[in-house]
């Protein structure tokens, strides 16, 4: 036999790059399907309900090469048992969700793993890529960083005009009763206890965000779906692109009252409608604590619509108002398929200023259209 | 040249001694240290010059993935070219180098002896670093968005070719059945054609027989595709063209070279801390698994009692085996009761969620693993009319032998058709027992109920 030629080398490969960048361009792929799909994961019960749970993470599966293949399901496949095996043995299970770092994952005939997942953050960056507050001006108050007080701690030195005399004597008592002689006797100086302050900067809003929400028994499921849906996403947007927007929460029936944040997204009630409660709420918040000088008002109201027929007119009146010393004025009427009778958004018709907007809801996935009619933002203001 | 490399060729060339000694006949080698990251990239790209495209990057990402988390790893990546190229990792200890030499040895015999790698191009490194360029000069002229899209077509379709060793004869003209032996052959017809205008319509029609190669038809035939987009287009087929005896020959060239470096390294001097590591090695590589074929067990078993088995002179029938055989007939010839029983192979399904043993039997999985590799797994199509319902549409038919195609797969690869025909295309198939049409217009899918062109 003739001998063969033989080469051993090795070469300086660090230039050859063209695998990480194809694989950039897969990820950018994904990226981007993700986005054409966003108005399905805008309206993901998984992602709304997980609140609060930081490490939520939305599995992403990897770009599919479509062709034409055998239906892996329907297929008989050929594997390696041991001598024990015989025919009605399982050998695994179909793998749903996330099989995230299991050696065995796309073992199986046909099973595509998850290669890449965003957190909700990315989701929401990508989600509110688009959005921004609309006619946001500059008002008499600006951002101004001002020093506030605030008491916070306990210290045994201080201003004896600051001096805690719950605490002093809570001390006292235990420095007695360690001595074997309870009671309040005999401070000495040791026992004292001062409150004290630190000093924290605060920021001054000037944009508000009145948040209502229609509360009443007429909404089902479905629309309270839909509202907090909207609400969840707004609240993430305002707090993930203006940290100095203030959110005020209002839910009503026939009365209206401010809730906290957590109230206002897990409370039903119910009873009847009176839009014009909340109408007037906001009204009386507005000239009570942000006067439309120093503020940008926000006010968005989900209703079904179905208002107490008597109350329209009035709600007109309220929602011109509202209007006229808002910057945008949202009315979301989520009409529910199957019940449908005359609304106050055929009332809210009437209203010409170019400030209210209005938007109906049908369907989940319109709550990411719905995002981006209140939210719109021209080309040429986005903010970064 | 560094120690490393002395060491590795001092060791390649005892190797090289042994091997021939043994009987194999390798092409003339070169041998390349390379990062992991490196060899990687080779792996999802079949070849370190071939065009770019996500989906090796893709294969790639996972590839490095699994490599990182240590689930898996590549030791070697051998190309069927001459000389023959084979890329190591570096970082391998000189006995893992050993065993994996010994197995790209006896892959590149392979290559140079097996009837169904003999044929292909030797030369493809080189050409596929041409036809790269050719590519990239078309990102650059048409915008890289337009050569994506299209080669995300033609690579959902490059499986569909006519691949037979012997495939039938390039489109010949024909006129009124008679061939065309030269240009001005069709003179002739001219008086003809006017009396025969009934048969020679029927005769039009194309393709004259059903077409199992949709790429080529596609090229020669689509009404939309410009000068450049059917370059790459035969860039594509060309290149599948070369992978395609490397996919029907799996189980028997990883089996030889199994086979191979088991013999090789037995004669090696081995330490105890090397023969332990070898051993570790070996049994790595040959671990089977419940869901899928382990193509270099099988392969080895069925070598090791080929060789067992057949009186003297044992070798020549395991020589001969590897000269003619592909998968198929590999399986079909040599693979006995005995050595399905000796592997426990099963053949499995699934009912609901569950995976479930089905079968047992010997000849029931010798039957569903060479079903399986039937057309290397892929479902065969015919184009069975270029001009359906006299439109131009383009119609194809699955040959259904009883295994069901994946529909939500098939409505979005119709798209891709659609894009290289320009009109609207129609897949025939059967699905629930029943014929089913699907088509796409450009716009939606439709699916309707019964086939043989029951829509017209």
């Amino acid at each position: 036999m003739d001998r063969k030629t033989l080469i051993v080398s090795r070469e300086d490969w660090s230039l050859h790059r063209k695998g990480y960048m194809d694989q950039l361009r897969h990820i950018e792929k994904v990226k981007a399907a993700i986005k054409n799909n966003l108005a399905d994961m805008v309206s993901e019960e998984s992602i709304i309900y997980a609140e609060g749970k930081k490490v939520i993470k939305v599995p992403i599966r990897s770009l599919e090469e479509y062709r034409f293949r055998f239906n892996v399901n329907k297929q008989k496949h050929v594997g390696h048992g041991t001598a024990g095996s015989k025919p009605g043995d399982v050998i695994g299970k179909e793998q749903l969700g996330n099989p995230q770092g299991a050696g065995g994952a796309g073992e199986q005939p046909g099973m595509d793993y998850y290669e890449s997942e965003i957190t909700l953050d990315e989701l929401a960056d990508m989600v509110f890529e688009e959005l921004c507050l609309p006619n946001l001006q500059e008002k008499r108050k600006k951002l101004v960083e001002k020093d506030t007080f605030r008491f916070n701690d306990i210290r045994s030195y201080g201003l004896m005009g600051n001096l805690d005399k719950k605490k002093t004597i809570l001390v006292n008592y235990k420095r007695n009763a360690l001595r074997g002689n309870p009671g309040i006797h005999g401070i000495k100086p040791e026992d004292l206890r001062f409150r004290t302050w630190i000093q924290e900067p605060r920021w001054e809003t000037s944009a508000v965000v009145l948040a209502m929400m229609d509360t009443s028994g007429s909404m089902g499921t479905f629309e309270k779906y839909i509202a907090r849906s909207f609400f969840f996403w707004m609240t993430k947007f305002l707090r993930s692109k203006y940290k100095e927007v203030d959110i005020v929460f209002l839910a009503h029936h026939t009365r209206a009252k401010e809730v906290s944040e957590e109230e206002f997204f897990t409370k039903g009630e119910s009873g009847g409608t009176k839009c014009s409660s909340v109408y007037q709420l906001a009204l009386k918040l507005i000239q009570e604590r942000f006067p439309p000088e120093d503020f940008n008002l926000y006010p968005f109201h989900f209703t079904d619509g179905d208002n107490l027929p008597s109350d329209n007119e009035l709600c007109v009146q309220l929602v011109e108002k509202l209007a006229d010393v808002s910057s945008l004025f949202g009315y979301g009427e989520i009409i529910n398929p199957y019940y449908r009778s005359s609304t106050l958004m055929t009332s809210l018709k009437k209203v010409k200023n170019p400030k209210l907007v209005t938007i109906t809801i049908k369907d989940k996935m319109e709550v990411f259209e719905a995002l981006k009619t209140f939210f719109f933002c021209p080309d040429n203001k986005k903010i970064d | 040249m560094s120690n490393e490399l002395k060491e590795l060729q001092a060791a390649i060339e005892e190797i090289y001694e042994t091997a021939s000694r043994l009987g194999l006949d390798y092409e003339d080698m070169r041998f390349e240290l390379c990062p992991a990251d490196i060899l990687y990239t080779f792996g999802s790209y079949g070849m370190p010059s071939r065009f770019s495209h996500w989906s090796f990057g893709k294969s790639f990402h996972r590839l490095k993935t699994l490599y990182d988390y240590n689930l898996n790893r590549m030791y070697e990546m051998v190309i069927n070219t001459k000389p023959c190229y084979a890329f190591l990792l570096e970082g391998n200890s000189l006995l893992q180098h050993k065993l994996v030499v010994a197995h790209v040895l006896a892959h590149s015999d392979f290559f140079k002896h097996n009837v169904y790698m003999k044929r292909t191009n030797k030369d493809m490194m080189e050409t596929m670093a041409v036809n790269a360029e050719r590519i990239r000069q078309y990102e650059f002229k048409f915008g890289r968005a337009q050569v994506e899209t299209l080669l995300d077509a033609l690579l959902a379709l490059q499986e569909h070719g006519d691949f037979s060793l012997w495939p039938g004869p390039e489109a010949k003209q024909e006129v009124n059945g008679k061939k065309l032996v030269s240009p001005y052959d069709d003179l002739w017809q001219l008086g003809l054609q006017e009396q025969n205008r009934e048969t020679s319509l029927a005769k039009r029609r194309l393709p004259a027989h059903p077409e199992k190669d949709l790429l080529r038809f596609i090229g020669e035939h689509s009404p939309v595709l410009e000068e450049w987009q059917r370059d790459v287009l035969d860039m594509v087929r060309e290149e599948i063209r070369y992978f395609w005896p490397q996919m029907q020959t799996k189980i028997i060239n990883e089996g030889w070279a199994t086979y191979w470096h088991l013999k090789i390294m037995r004669q090696l001097d081995l330490n105890e801390t090397e023969a332990i590591e070898f051993g570790k090695m070996h049994a790595a590589v040959i671990q089977p698994s419940k869901f899928r074929i382990n193509p270099y067990l099988l392969g080895l078993k069925i070598f090791q009692y080929l060789e067992q088995e057949q009186s003297t002179p044992a070798l020549e029938q395991v020589f001969w085996a590897r000269t003619t055989e592909n998968d198929i007939s590999f399986l079909r010839s040599y693979l006995t009761p005995k050595i399905i029983d000796e592997l426990n192979l099963y053949v499995f399904q699934k009912a609901g969620v569950d995976w479930v043993i089905k079968d047992r039997r010997a000849d029931a999985v010798k039957e569903h693993l060479i079903k399986s590799l039937f057309n290397c797994g892929i479902p065969v199509l015919f184009v069975e009319e270029a001009d359906y319902r006299n439109r131009g549409e383009l119609y194809l038919r699955h040959s259904y032998e009883g295994e069901e195609l994946d529909v939500p797969y098939l409505e979005k690869t119709l798209p891709h058709v659609y894009l290289l025909w320009g009109r609207p295309v129609y897949l025939e198939t059967v699905v629930e027992g029943k014929s089913m049409v699907f088509s796409y217009d450009g716009k939606k899918n439709f699916r309707h109920a019964g086939g043989s062109k029951a829509l017209v």
